[in-house]
């Protein structure tokens, strides 16, 4: 009877998602309400992890309760912890959930909310799931090593050491990214970059009362910062209607790129642990409280979205960025439904965590679904604006022209009516002087936050506010991915060198971490000066170099499960890591080609330069010149690196399935669990 | 009267239910904001919190946090 009960409620869940669903797809020509989004995603997660999870963990890992997890051989009070398995999926998805999963379905909207929204969140249960779960599982079972180890241990010695720079690189570009869509929002917006701006005496004083009042005591000095932050962006409203103080903090793109550049430095090279642990623990605290207030928003408020389900894009001729909705939906939203940057953290400090192997299911497949159900709500937050506010905010100058007159009539011409005024009302309405040619997503997402938060809370008069706590929020934890990225970045360098030149490698010499500091800043800081300098506005040619290489790394995560998987005899299982890995390479590989050899110039990086080598020769036709060829080369190399991973992996599992080569994992010995009765209780 | 004790039994209830998750919510957010990690720290050293023991904890996983990535 109770399985009867129990088959019943699983129907109606299959059911209503199914009807959402087919409601979001087949729906045309008319508004639809965000319930429909939330019912389809929450039901299609439950499924896919009451069924497919369930499937993973026991056909294909076949998790086993009574196996002690390196949390507890090797605990050491430190990195080795036995943790409560909801108090680690709360440690993982802070982890997990950074920008991308906000900027990138922002962008995505352009090609209307249908193909977005069915990629987060079909990627996420066949293939983003499946990514973090394998990657975490499998570290597991290796004393927590990390991804680039275990693909050496793995699939070789070349495969691991591509591993090293592939992962290297796209840390590169994603700083460099980042950074951009920092500089982007912030621009000639002195009301937020006051904000930023604050931010900085505000970690410095958490950091003070931190160590000197209250020791220790992180949230109740995070809710402190919190409460100052506010002021701030309070405050920031007083300093932009000053004409002195808004000077100061009116900013070009240019200065606030030099700025965010020698910020990153002096978070790589100077030890500033006062600042920049406090600025961390600020931008969880406000990232969890945002996210969670957003979902509260959209439940509550339930908004209508205006956007269509599928727009003319779909073509490839987007204002947003060039290219057809096949490949480049599928690299633009990259966190969210599949992010190779989680095989990281999976492989980093998660699965030291871990209490029991079965954890495993939750943490890995169940944190990348609220990850996914993050990008949901930012697809929502996009498509509730009215089309012509998000194209006019989101298009550069580029395209649609400089002058508002000119941009609301390109936009116009479209289908998606907008006015100068409708446009200046909105920008009064948010407190900026502008909100034409925002390019990068944040700003975009920003408006439309606000929207659904000034409907809930404050009405028009509280949208300025909203507007710029959506800002902050977003700016905060980018430059959050920031500084902590590009330490990251160091330590892998002074690793990489230390093997040329001895002493290069070690961290604590203050030359060395001075020279790699600035190469890793020089590296992603020449990203952001070409995206800023960029008429395109950056993100047209940066974003999908960013999810192109965001995506390599994923195919790389997805190479070493499956040979890991091949090894372990379980190649019947291969599909569910063959399933997304086949995707990804046809999709990242096609969207590679048509970035470096595509002959239309807004796509092409090669065709581009080739257009602008026939305009008269001046010294900025000569720089985008070379940005182009860089960035061609760029893509190449990194696709030339992860298809010799591909290879080397096909290799190994065709040795393995022979007969040539023995099957035979390198996992950690069994060891059985010392909470045994616990586990049986 | 009976109301009330009624009414009384199902607050206790519910505060009965809703105490774990929340403890839970605590542990998950001490964890995530290293709390937990400064209690193991004294705990492991024997010592009480003070300014002395937070520097001392900072200075011994530094080395760990800095290399501890956030994703995109």
């Amino acid at each position: 009877m109770k399985q009867v009960g129990k088959f019943c409620a699983w129907l109606a869940v299959a059911l209503v998602g199914a009807g959402s669903l087919a409601t979001i797809a087949l729906r045309r020509g008319e508004p639809i309400n965000a319930l429909w989004f939330v019912a389809a995603a929450i039901c299609c997660y439950a499924i896919g992890y009451r069924f497919y999870s369930k499937f993973l963990a026991t056909k294909v890992f076949v998790l086993d309760a009574q196996r002690a997890t390196p949390a507890e051989r090797l605990e050491n009070g430190r990195d080795f912890v036995r943790t409560n398995k909801w108090v680690t999926f709360g440690h993982h998805f802070a982890a997990i959930a950074g920008p991308g999963p906000l900027v990138g379905p922002v962008l995505a909207a352009q090609f209307g909310y249908l193909p977005g929204t069915l990629w987060i969140v079909v990627g996420a249960v066949l293939g983003g799931c499946v990514q973090d779960f394998v990657t975490l599982v499998f570290s597991v079972r290796r004393d927590g090593k990390s991804m680039t180890e275990m693909a050496r241990e793995e699939v070789g010695r070349v495969g691991g050491l591509i591993a090293y720079f592939a992962v290297l690189s796209i840390l590169i570009v994603l700083l460099g990214v980042c950074a951009l869509i920092v500089v982007n929002a912030l621009k000639s917006s002195p009301w937020g970059t006051f904000t930023i701006a604050m931010t900085i005496p505000i970690a410095l004083l958490m950091g003070l009362y931190l160590r000197r009042l209250r020791p220790g005591k992180v949230m109740e000095t995070s809710v402190l910062g919190f409460l100052l932050v506010l002021l701030a962006i309070w405050g920031g409203q007083w300093v932009s209607q000053d004409p002195t103080l808004a000077k100061y903090f009116t900013l070009s793109a240019s200065a606030l790129a030099i700025w965010v550049i020698v910020y990153g430095f002096a978070a790589s090279a100077v030890p500033v642990w006062l600042l920049l642990a406090p600025r961390d623990y600020l931008s969880t605290f406000v990232k969890l409280g945002t996210m969670a207030l957003l979902a509260i928003g959209i439940v509550g408020l339930r908004p209508t979205l205006h956007m269509p389900a599928l727009t003319q894009f779909i073509d490839g001729t987007g204002p947003v960025f060039a290219g057809k909705v096949f490949p480049f939906a599928f690299i633009t939203i990259a966190c969210g439904a599949i992010s190779g940057f989680h095989s990281l953290i999976s492989s980093g400090t998660t699965p030291k965590l871990i209490a029991r192997e079965t954890d495993v299911r939750l943490v890995g497949y169940g944190a990348m679904l609220c990850e996914s159900m993050v990008a949901v709500m930012a697809m929502i937050a996009a498509c509730v604006l009215q089309p012509g506010v998000y194209f006019s905010i989101n298009s550069p100058a580029g395209i649609v022209g400089a002058a508002p007159a000119a941009a609301t009539a390109t936009i116009s011409s479209w289908g998606f009516t907008v006015t100068p005024q409708e446009m200046a009302e909105m920008a009064q309405h948010v407190g900026e002087q502008t909100l034409f040619n925002r390019t990068g997503g944040a700003p975009a997402f920003a408006v439309g936050m606000a929207h659904i938060f000034s409907h809930t809370l404050g009405g028009n008069e509280l949208m300025a506010i909203w507007y710029h706590f959506a800002l902050m929020f977003e700016a905060l934890f980018i430059l959050t991915v920031l500084d902590a990225g590009t330490r990251v970045a160091r330590f892998m360098l002074q690793d990489a060198l230390g093997h040329l030149w001895r002493p290069l490698g070690k961290t604590s010499s203050y030359p060395s971490v001075l020279v790699t500091s600035a190469l890793v800043c020089g590296a992603w800081g020449y990203f952001l000066w070409q995206g800023v300098k960029d008429p395109m506005g950056g993100i047209n040619s940066l974003w999908p170099l960013f999810g192109i290489a965001n995506q390599l790394l994923a195919i790389v995560a997805l190479c070493v499960g499956t040979t890991i998987l091949v090894k372990m005899e379980k190649a019947r299982f291969a599909w569910v890591t063959l399933m997304p890995l086949v995707w990804l390479v046809v999709v990242v590989f096609d969207a590679s080609y048509h970035k470096v050899l595509d002959p239309n110039p807004r796509i092409g990086f090669l065709a581009h330069a080739q257009q602008l080598l026939l305009a008269p020769a001046t010294s900025a036709t000569s720089r985008l010149v070379f940005n182009d060829r860089l960035d061609a080369i760029v893509t190449s190399v990194l696709v030339l690196m992860v298809g010799v991973i591909l290879l080397e992996s096909m290799l190994e599992w065709s040795r393995v399935l022979s007969g040539r080569k023995e099957a035979g994992v390198k996992e950690a010995p069994f060891v059985a669990t010392r909470f045994a009765i616990e586990e049986q209780g | 009267m009976a109301e009330n004790k009624t009414a009384c039994g199902i607050r206790i209830a519910i505060a009965d239910r809703l105490r774990k998750p929340l403890a839970l919510l605590m542990g998950a957010l001490q964890e995530i904001f290293d709390e937990s990690a400064y209690q193991r720290f004294l705990t492991r050293r024997g010592i009480a919190s003070s300014r002395q023991a937070y520097a001392e904890f900072l200075r011994e996983g530094q080395a760990q946090r800095e290399r501890r990535p956030r994703c995109c």
